[in-house]
């Protein structure tokens, strides 16, 4: 966890907006653009989602979009893989527990 | 519906060289990508390559990646990015969710299958617990989100992904506390072994990950020793202080697409299990339909451009932008530098398990009338 | 001394021991060790590559074809002059020079973590294991564009450890 601020091979952080997101409520600072599941890790934060049989925590896994591990409700819209989807100011992102429930019209009701 | 001459779908190192060549001679290209950013795995590399100049040797992967992107924009060619290609027909009707909001479908003249390949899982109790994770995955956290996946990372395989993820890991300021390798000899090349090891990490041979020890998260594994047959040894389990297991355990085609067009496939472990077998110009047993890349086999950054020329210029040819000797000519120091990519004890196997899938039939020529 | 030499070598531990480094063309033999600066080419496999040999001004290194040859240091031509250290993608070679002064030897090395050392700081030497050997103090720091983004530092260091040294504990 942590963010690399020096890199040899990178160079230094660049400077980047700052936005705020709303996890579970609480706010979070984050870089405008940057992944969701990367600004979470960034502040510490591992499991993104529980799994619907056994309540298991599941967090990143491929990193790029293709295993679902790491999905979240985000802005009422449930399934939404974190690696792949940046932040905007604002956003609200809730840990998703089982298969999610959509929150605003539409979609499916089962849990 | 949209028409266009290639359509390439996928666009790493394979797929974006495939369509620089096809630009070059004049075809209309459409390159579909389902990332934010074309580049593939490119911009993670961010260590030097091999090869000799012609390679690129000593160009480290993420330059690579932005030279493709420049000669990508440069040549006009058009690329939808967010866009998924979730079908293929044999009449090469191509059915995209483009940008997650349209479903449309492309009818391309020729395909180019370029779609990669995904790292292989390895499971153990504990394998789901938020800690564990793809090489590939820590991989993309340092380098393209500069965020590290923890503190102490141990990275169970030791070919060449397990060894540079490792040192990129540890340029990005964590600790990697043991490579771990089931075979009995180390699987990466000795140069990036090496670095790892005066860097001072250990590699532990003959042993496996028996499990993820923690309740919520990753708090540390074990491992295991194995015998001649694989098979744990009893009594010889440690215990290590890690917060995250990377698994770097191979890669396997991503090739649904060509299994729904119909391609003819072989089992080969050695690229990674089922590969589309193609003939020396990248073309399939489906007319028009080519691969090039990691899905033709896993291989690596190097040879994955040097399959898309291939694709590429075959696919420009057949369509009758280059003529046949043009053709074989610039084929011929493609496969020159491709074969010399694939020499030596760690390309051989790679260079005779292609050879093997190599199609008799050969030419595109026997195929169509130009 | 520990670790070095001692250890079954790349496939095993990783790095090279000293019968693997022996055998290798690039690694030159004892006997041009004290001549002055001197390139040390820890190439032992045979892999597709020729950086070293396309990058020598003096001519020094032979890949020759296939690129797969292993490296041939000509240790006569050779001055030193580290240009191949960089070259290397798999930051495999070295510049040592014994004659730096009556008791210390000097390595130049490629480093390519953060933080990177200062001039005239102490630092711990390590062997190919990452096994600490001695402490040495940093004479130079170089971090050129020609190089892309491979520092390269050089250490002076008791001389009687001449041939364990090969990089630098990370700070």
């Amino acid at each position: 966890m942590g963010r690399v601020e020096h890199h040899i091979i990178l160079g230094e952080a660049p400077a980047r907006k700052k936005v705020t997101v709303f996890v579970d409520g609480e706010p979070l600072e984050a870089y405008e653009g940057e992944m969701i599941a990367a600004a979470l890790w960034a502040s510490g934060r591992k499991t993104l989602r529980y799994t619907k049989k056994d309540n298991k925590p599941r967090g990143i896994y491929c990193g790029i979009g293709r295993c679902t591990d790491c999905v979240m409700i985000v802005d009422g819209v449930p399934n939404v893989r974190t690696c792949v989807t940046p932040v905007r100011e604002g956003m609200v992102i809730r840990t998703q527990k089982g298969l999610g429930r959509w929150e605003e019209g539409g979609g499916s009701e089962n849990d | 519906m949209k028409t266009t001459e290639i359509v390439v779908i996928g666009g790493g190192p394979a797929g974006l060289s495939a369509a620089i060549e096809g630009a070059r001679l004049g075809a209309q290209v459409l390159v579909i990508d389902e990332n934010s950013r074309p580049g593939g795995q490119l911009f993670k590399q961010i260590h030097k390559f091999f090869g000799s100049r012609e390679h690129q040797a000593g160009v480290r992967g993420l330059e690579i990646g932005r030279k493709l992107l420049e000669q990508t924009a440069e040549l006009g060619i058009e690329v939808w990015l967010n866009s998924e290609a979730v079908g293929v027909d044999r009449d090469k009707k191509v059915w995209v969710i483009k940008d997650g909001t349209e479903s449309l479908e492309v009818k391309g003249e020729r395909i180019i299958l370029s779609t990669g390949a995904v790292e292989n899982s390895l499971t153990f109790p504990g394998w789901t617990l938020p800690g564990v994770m793809g090489a590939g995955a820590a991989q993309t956290m340092v380098n393209i989100h500069r965020v590290r996946p923890g503190k102490r990372v141990l990275m169970v395989g030791s070919g060449n992904v397990g060894v540079i993820v490792s040192y990129q890991l540890m340029q990005a300021g964590a600790e990697v506390v043991a490579i771990i390798e089931a075979a009995p000899r180390l699987g990466g090349y000795g140069v990036h072994t090496a670095k790892v090891r005066r860097a001072g990490v250990p590699f532990y041979t003959s042993y496996t990950v028996k499990r993820a020890l923690g309740r919520d998260k990753v708090e540390g594994a074990e491992i295991v020793a194995l015998d001649d047959r694989w098979n744990p040894i009893p009594g010889t389990e440690k215990t290590l202080d890690v917060d995250t297991i990377c698994v770097a355990t191979g890669l396997t085609p991503l090739a649904e697409l060509a299994w729904f067009i119909g391609c003819r496939f072989h089992y080969i472990p050695s690229l990674g299990g089922f590969v589309p077998d193609h003939n020396e110009f990248m073309e399939t047993n489906v007319p028009g339909v080519y691969v090039a890349g990691d899905i033709a086999g896993v291989e690596e950054a190097s040879t994955a451009m040097e399959e898309g020329r291939l694709a590429g210029i075959g696919a420009a040819a057949s369509l009758g932008y280059l003529k046949p000797e043009a053709l074989r000519e610039e084929a011929k120091k493609v496969w020159d530098r491709l074969n010399s990519l694939r020499s030596g004890p760690f390309g051989e196997g790679r260079r005779k398990a292609k050879e093997s899938i190599l199609r008799e039939e050969g030419s595109i020529y026997n195929a169509r009338t130009l | 001394m520990p670790g070095h030499c001692e250890h079954p070598g790349v496939k095993l531990s990783g790095a090279p021991n000293r019968e693997e480094l022996k055998k290798s063309p690039g690694y030159p033999s004892q006997e041009f060790w004290s001549k002055g600066p001197l390139a040390f080419i820890e190439c032992v496999e045979e892999i597709p590559c020729n950086p070293c040999e396309t990058s020598c001004p003096q001519g020094a290194i032979a890949v020759g074809k296939p690129i797969t040859n292993l490296p041939v240091l000509d240790a006569g031509k050779c001055l030193g002059c580290g240009v191949c250290i960089a070259a290397c993608p798999g930051l495999a070679i070295y510049v040592k020079n014994y004659t730096y002064s009556e008791t210390e030897a000097t390595i130049t090395f490629p480093f390519e973590y953060w933080p990177l050392p200062q001039q005239g700081q102490e630092v711990v030497l390590v062997n190919e294991m990452g096994e600490a050997v001695c402490r040495g103090e940093v004479l130079r720091v170089v971090d050129i564009p020609r190089n892309n983004r491979t520092p390269l530092i050089t250490v002076k260091y008791p001389r009687e450890f001449f041939e364990e040294v090969k990089s630098m504990q990370r700070l």
